[in-house]
């Protein structure tokens, strides 16, 4: 069952330059849930993802038609105000990238440059999201110290937690595991699930097994277009489709 | 909201005033308010960052339009002279009189091109040689010891090449080498030009030359050495083919860094308004030309609209020279990516 | 042998040769300099303006150009960063990748990066009869600065050009807006940045056909941007052009003082780049 939708969207066509990237789309994300975006690479659920909190738009030669509703309201329309649609949305890219300052820093910048300078809120903020990805006991002695020096499966969290700390109301996750060893990635995955309950999360990922491990929903995106989705067991054991079926062959446990 | 209440204002306004300019005025005013202030606008940051937008685009646009300026700018001051004197007779004539008025650059254009020639054909084999054994041969090691030594080399200011010039290359010339071919000279010639202008434009041609081999995919070279070549033959036949253009490119930068420079050659040359017969003349390059005499410039009359004129020949030729490597440079980089 | 092996051989030969002779340049000319000025060089050259009589031989020394030339060096890299900066800002945050401004003002600072500092020169003195100024500190602090603006444009672009884009993308994500990511990004390039300064820093202190025409010279040193100034490169090479050999000896030593600084300011953009890094990836 599909409950009301977080985001919806509706008729989407994205080209760049003389490629017509993703067709037509139509897809609503539900609210509060995990959704995997699967697919072979190359196929646009990157793409996908990055038009959600138009990221995608920073590019030249790119156009983008349809609407993207994120909680009823379109976010390409043009009187859209675009950086107040990406405070909703936290962003988990492939690799980490901690900002260049230390690790306090890094989770209070985005309540400072949305105007909350008060340390001792800060510090309460820093420490309630560093907490939050357990990363607080492994840094709690050294906040000063540059993000950089931290382990890449240890950075991967401070970024999330810097993702939260502006407090959104979607995470998107463009394959956050893949540079990660097995042991990060479960640590990932493990905060998914536990925050599935106050977030929407919407993963890209080509991992099937950490599909079917944290997500509710399944789409799956070939050549631009959404060919099927519905609920993970649904997608992955009895895909309905035929493009979908040999996708997904050999996964079957 | 604050907004519309304004623009209500505005409008009032606008129909009271009669004055057609004071219209304008406030309409650009209510386009101004429109705009910094539309509902969209949610706070300081983003106007913020809408006014930076504007007045970074501005610096940019002022910094491209440069080129154009500067070219404006020496034409505009070369326009009595070239009202006076035809352009024929400007680049043909070698009569320099600048008490009677006559301008005729021909023998400093061949001075130039004089200094500017011997530069390459010094510069270029040894280069080209370097740079294919830098990057095709060299150990990394010997390449990390040299590279910034060539480095080094082109930060060195030109009148230190200049003094380096007259201690060294003047007295090396007019000592040991012209006797062997002429029976006098001073040693301030062409040929000390052109020696000094090529040591200044070794780390030009050697940096764009490694980038351009270093372009180049190894599959390339291994699909050569597979077949039994050795490895000069891979360079001759593989490399040196498919970077061409990158070596032209470098040759045309190079010819026009040449081209330009001012004091070195002026130490060096001899700065006499004549046509070098053999290396061993005294020549007059433009640049020098220009540095030498700006002290009188305004003195004598038309003399300040000469020697701007002379700049913005060097300014027009090295312009097209630098755009026609400069897209070839950037074409390869684009193919490369 | 084979005629390939021995044509292998050969170019070998010449290629070590030609490689031997270019980077024995540096040391040639560095030596050169350096044989012959040491001795000239004194406390009083470094300390002194010119007396009355300097360019005959009497006492005194070249403190003028020295400080005139840190002048030039220091005016010209401040303002030219406050307009480059703004510019790489503009086409690699605020323009969009790969947006034609972007590659047009690449195009257009290569290109005057390689219009010699003459052409500059003369333009910047066509201004400045545009603008009513004498030769002064002023005029040559302008022209300088118009010429190194593309070395800084070139130079910083290439290390802000390779800050990953995710970087900017992570700010974004936060809902930052462009200027607060250029500002991320800036942070990011500092080492290169620094670099950047030190070789605007190298040119501008070495450059003397530029200011030939703008910054005048004069035996005392300036105290406002009106007054003219002396340089170093032109120092050198007016008291090279005196017959006496006195003067000419103190050219050499000039000459010295120059390349120490040049060198040191070189040396330094070297390993700028490698000892700021810290809080790169």
């Amino acid at each position: 069952m599909i409950i009301q939708p977080h985001i919806s969207i509706q008729n989407l066509n994205v080209h760049i330059g003389d490629n017509h990237i993703l067709k037509n789309i139509n897809l609503d994300i539900p609210d509060k849930k995990v959704t995997s975006l699967i697919g072979p690479s190359g196929c646009g659920k990157t793409t996908l993802l990055k038009t959600l909190n138009r990221l995608l738009d920073r590019q030249n030669d790119v156009r983008v038609d349809g609407k993207v509703l994120v909680d009823g309201e379109n976010i390409y329309d043009p009187k859209a105000e675009v950086t107040h649609i990406r405070k909703k949305m936290g962003l988990l890219s492939q690799r980490p990238f901690p900002l260049p300052m230390n690790i306090y820093d890094n989770i209070a910048y985005g309540q400072r440059i949305h105007g909350n300078n008060k340390k001792s809120e800060l510090d309460e903020i820093v420490e309630k999201y560093l907490r939050g990805v357990n990363l607080w006991d492994e840094v709690k002695d050294r906040l000063k110290s540059p993000a950089t020096r931290l382990s890449i499966g240890q950075q991967q969290r401070l970024c999330l937690a810097r993702g939260l700390a502006i407090e959104p109301e979607i995470i998107l996750g463009d394959e956050p595991t893949s540079a990660l060893d097995p042991i990060s990635t479960q640590a990932i995955e493990e905060l998914f699930l536990d925050l599935k309950d106050k977030y929407t999360i919407v993963l890209v990922t080509h991992i099937l097994r950490q599909a079917r491990r944290v997500s509710d929903y399944v789409g799956f995106v070939y050549m631009g277009e959404i060919i099927e989705f519905g609920p993970t067991e649904e997608v992955l054991l009895n895909p309905k489709e035929k493009l979908t079926q040999d996708y997904v062959k050999g996964f079957l446990v | 909201m604050p907004t519309s209440t304004n623009t209500i204002r505005l409008r009032s306004l606008n129909k009271k005033s009669t004055q057609k300019q004071l219209l304008k005025v406030m309409r650009s005013f209510q386009k101004f308010c429109r705009v910094a202030f539309s509902p969209t606008v949610k706070n300081k940051r983003l106007l913020k960052d809408r006014f930076v937008n504007k007045t970074f685009l501005a610096f940019t646009l002022l910094s491209i339009s440069m080129v154009v300026l500067i070219a404006i700018g020496l034409f505009y001051k070369s326009i009595p002279l070239l009202d006076s004197t035809s352009l024929s007779n400007l680049l043909l004539s070698s009569e320099w009189k600048p008490f009677k008025e006559a301008f005729g650059f021909y023998s400093f254009i061949v001075g130039t091109l004089w200094v500017t020639a011997i530069s390459i054909i010094i510069a270029l084999p040894l280069s080209l040689l370097t740079g294919i054994y830098l990057s095709e041969y060299a150990h990394v090691r010997v390449r990390k010891l040299v590279l910034p030594l060539i480095e080094l080399l082109s930060g060195i200011p030109p009148v230190l090449y200049g003094v380096w010039g007259v201690l060294v290359i003047v007295p090396l010339i007019q000592d040991r080498i012209a006797p062997h071919f002429v029976e006098f000279t001073t040693g301030y010639s062409v040929l000390a030009g052109g020696v000094v202008l090529a040591i200044m434009i070794f780390p030009l041609i050697i940096s764009i030359i490694i980038e351009v081999f270093d372009n180049i995919p190894q599959d390339l070279r291994n699909a050569s050495l597979s077949l039994g070549a050795t490895q000069w033959q891979t360079i001759k036949k593989v490399v040196l083919r498919k970077s061409f253009d990158g070596i032209i490119a470098a040759v045309v930068l190079a010819i026009s860094r040449a081209f330009g420079e001012t004091i070195a050659v002026l130490m060096v040359c001899g700065n006499l308004a004549q046509i070098p017969q053999t290396v061993f003349d005294s020549g007059y390059p433009l640049p020098a030309l220009i540095a030498n005499n700006y002290g009188e410039m305004m003195s004598i009359p038309m003399y300040d609209s000469a020697l701007m004129f002379a700049a913005l020949l060097l300014f027009v030729i090295i312009f097209l020279f630098n755009t026609i490597s400069r897209v070839i440079l950037y074409r390869i980089e684009k193919r490369n990516t | 042998m084979e005629i390939r092996k021995i044509e292998e051989n050969i170019f070998r030969f010449l290629m070590i040769l030609s490689t031997i002779i270019i980077s024995s340049t540096l040391f040639m000319i560095v030596y050169t300099l350096f044989s012959k000025g040491f001795g000239s060089l004194s406390w009083d050259m470094i300390s002194k303006i010119p007396e009355g009589g300097f360019y005959i031989g009497k006492g005194g020394g070249i403190l003028n150009a020295i400080v005139g030339s840190i002048y030039i060096t220091l005016g010209s890299t401040f303002l030219g960063l406050l307009v480059s900066l703004p510019i790489v800002i503009y086409i690699n945050v605020y323009a969009k990748r790969n947006a034609t401004i972007a590659t047009l003002t690449r195009l257009s600072s290569d290109i005057l990066f390689g219009i010699p500092s003459i052409v500059y020169g003369a333009f910047g003195f066509t201004i400045m009869v545009y603008m009513g100024l004498k030769t002064s500190l002023l005029a040559g602090i302008i022209t300088v600065t118009l010429m190194i603006i593309p070395i800084l444009v070139r130079a910083i672009d290439e290390v802000v050009r390779v800050v990953p884009e995710d970087m900017s993308n992570a700010v974004f994500a936060l809902g930052g807006t462009r200027y607060e990511s250029a500002k991320i990004i800036l942070r990011q390039s500092i080492p290169g940045i620094v670099t950047a300064i030190l070789l605007s820093f190298g040119r501008a202190i070495g450059d003397a056909a530029c200011v030939l025409f703008t910054a005048g010279f004069t035996d005392s040193i300036p105290t406002s941007l009106e007054q003219p100034a002396a340089t170093l490169p032109l120092s050198i090479f007016f008291q090279l052009s005196s017959p006496i050999q006195e003067v000419q000896n103190r050219a050499y030593a000039a000459a010295v003082i120059l390349t120490i600084i040049v060198l040191i300011i070189n040396i330094a953009a070297k390993t700028a780049s490698k000892n700021l890094s810290k809080n790169k990836i």
